[in-house]
């Protein structure tokens, strides 16, 4: 489903990703961990065409996507909730959920799907009258921002689905939604990646790939990983 | 009532969202003329007698009216000067839209120069809507809106001023003075492109102690267009002030922010914010990511910011 091969990335000479490969089967959940720093994030850029690579390929079912720009991207079904959620002055929830799920501008869209706009919100806990006219800014708690933007790659019905650190600024109370959340991703076999600190997703995740300086330290199940 | 071509019903649309004859008391001006006018039991338009333009007297203790006195320009070059008047008495409430659309397709210069004085009576509120908008391929349209007001005690006025699109040139001015208790609070949205100018300054003057003003002017500068804007705060007394200015810059356009504050009082807690920018990278990076184009996620972001 994915093949990574070969990547090499460097920022200002400084090698972030050395000859990186590795590959993930249909429908199956693979969580990334590794120290800070290790260069997860800046595979989930590489992947979503955020980041170009020096060398290497990436493929999707087959289709080289390495030249592929994000939009491109993005069509062809990648999808990435961002570590950092981005801010916006005056877009509002429903505009930015908007435009994830129909992938047009909203902004003369007046017959937006809401049933599916408000299915997204409630998974990740929030309830759909008191946000979806909320804009996507500072005036949110920064677990409430997190919260939309997984609800952003939700309302999409992607090829492959990766999320970075999701669990990052979420409460205890709401992690266990989110586990909830990877669950169903798993039973309806939407082929995941998961970038995490988190034992608990690791437990149900198929495989552990564990970053460190740029390369695959180990590559296995959680009873290997944790050795 | 009035006989509009397509041209003309369409401006009145975009600038002040009416279609058709609106409820409750009205003027419509056409290239200087009055095309259609009615009063109200609570609202009176009339003539100036010494000035072309109009005197709105909103009865004291009105509720929840509006009076729509759009100004439409279609016959190239064109040139007015509009005083409007507009007198609200005490603890009335209504909503005034006015807004000028010009559409010029010929050779000279179309300008509309609109001078609007509220004087807001005593714990009346009132919520004025104003849009300018320019089309055609013609020559200039020009747009210089002065606006006064005067709150009277415990006064309150909310402002929505709009230049969305085809305006060329534009020397815009709103100066307000407030009493005690009053509050004010000025949106102002401009969209500039082409080769347009605009100047906004905007001045009030907090005279009355807990007199608050809140003044919020966002701005989208594209093409080679150039922007200069000017907010002032004067606290006098014990009174809160806040301004903010917030620009995107695209393309070469310039845009210069000068915010002053004066404060005059030990008890005037006076804020100015300003940020001018470029569109953030990531805010397009994160619309991309969700299948809009470059474009696409601009004009998401634009329209959202001047919403
Ligand atoms: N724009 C940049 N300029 C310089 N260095 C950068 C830049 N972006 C990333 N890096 C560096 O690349 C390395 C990998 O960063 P990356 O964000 O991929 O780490 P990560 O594994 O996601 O870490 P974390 O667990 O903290 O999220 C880090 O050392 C980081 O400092
Ligand atoms: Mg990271």
């Amino acid at each position: 489903m994915l093949d990574v091969k070969n990547l090499n990335f460097k920022i200002d000479g400084r090698q972030i990703l050395s000859d990186f490969s590795f590959s993930v089967k249909p429908g199956e959940l693979v969580v990334i961990t590794g120290p800070n720093g290790s260069g997860k994030s800046t595979l989930a850029q590489l992947l979503m065409g955020i980041k170009t690579p020096d060398s290497g390929q990436i493929f999707l079912d087959g289709q080289d996507i390495t030249k592929l720009n994000i939009t491109e991207r993005a069509k062809a079904g990648v999808a990435l909730s961002f570590q950092q959620p981005v801010h916006f002055k005056g877009v509002k929830v429903k505009d930015l959920l908007g435009v994830a799920l129909t992938g047009e501008d909203t902004v003369y869209a007046e017959n937006l799907d809401n049933d599916a706009i408000s299915d997204a919100l409630l998974k990740v806990g929030l309830k759909p009258e008191e946000y979806l006219d909320r804009e996507v800014n500072n005036s949110l708690s920064g677990g409430e921002l997190k919260r939309i933007e997984v609800a952003s790659v939700l309302v999409r019905k992607p090829k492959l689905l990766i999320f970075d650190e999701p669990e990052a600024g979420i409460d205890i109370w709401s992690f266990d939604n989110l586990v909830k959340i990877f669950q169903d991703i798993k039973a309806a076999k939407t082929t995941t990646l998961i970038i995490s600190h988190q034992e608990r997703l690791m437990k149900i995740a198929d495989r552990i790939v564990v970053i460190e300086n740029g390369k695959i330290k180990v590559d296995g199940s959680f009873a290997e990983v944790i050795k | 009532m009035m006989n509009l071509d397509e041209i003309e019903k369409n401006l009145i649309k975009e600038v002040s969202g009416v279609t058709g004859v609106p409820d409750g008391a009205y003027n419509f001006r056409l290239n200087g003329k009055s095309i259609g006018r009615k009063s109200s039991k609570n609202i009176n338009v009339d003539s100036l007698t010494d000035k072309d333009g109009l005197k709105i007297t909103i009865q004291p203790g009105t509720k929840n009216e509006a009076v729509h006195i759009p100004v439409i320009i279609d016959a190239s070059g064109h040139k007015e000067t509009v005083h409007n008047e507009f007198i609200i008495g005490e603890g009335a409430e209504v909503t005034i839209v006015a807004g000028c659309g010009i559409y010029n397709c010929g050779v000279d210069n179309s300008m509309h120069n609109g001078v609007h004085v509220f004087r807001v009576g005593k714990n009346a509120r009132v919520r004025y809507i104003e849009k300018h908008y320019g089309m055609g391929p013609g020559a200039g349209k020009i747009l210089n809106p002065t606006t006064e007001l005067y709150l009277d005690e415990g006064a309150e006025a909310e402002l929505e001023m709009e230049q969305i699109k085809g305006v060329d040139s534009a020397n815009r001015k709103t100066i307000a003075e407030l009493a005690a208790g009053a509050k004010i609070k000025i949106n102002e949205r401009l969209f500039t492109h082409g080769r347009q100018t605009v100047d906004s300054k905007i001045q009030v003057t907090l005279i009355g102690e807990d007199s608050t003003a809140d003044i919020v002017s966002r701005a989208v500068a594209r093409d080679k267009s150039a922007q200069n804007t000017a907010l002032e705060i004067t606290g006098q007394t014990k009174c809160r002030g806040h301004s903010e200015c917030d620009a995107i810059l695209m393309d070469d356009a310039i845009v210069k922010a000068t915010p002053t504050l004066n404060a005059e009082n030990l008890d005037a807690e006076l804020v100015h914010e300003a940020a001018i920018g470029k569109i953030a990278g990531e805010q397009l990076t994160k619309l991309m990511t969700l299948g809009l184009t470059r474009e696409q996620a601009e004009a998401q972001i634009i329209n959202g910011f001047l919403k």
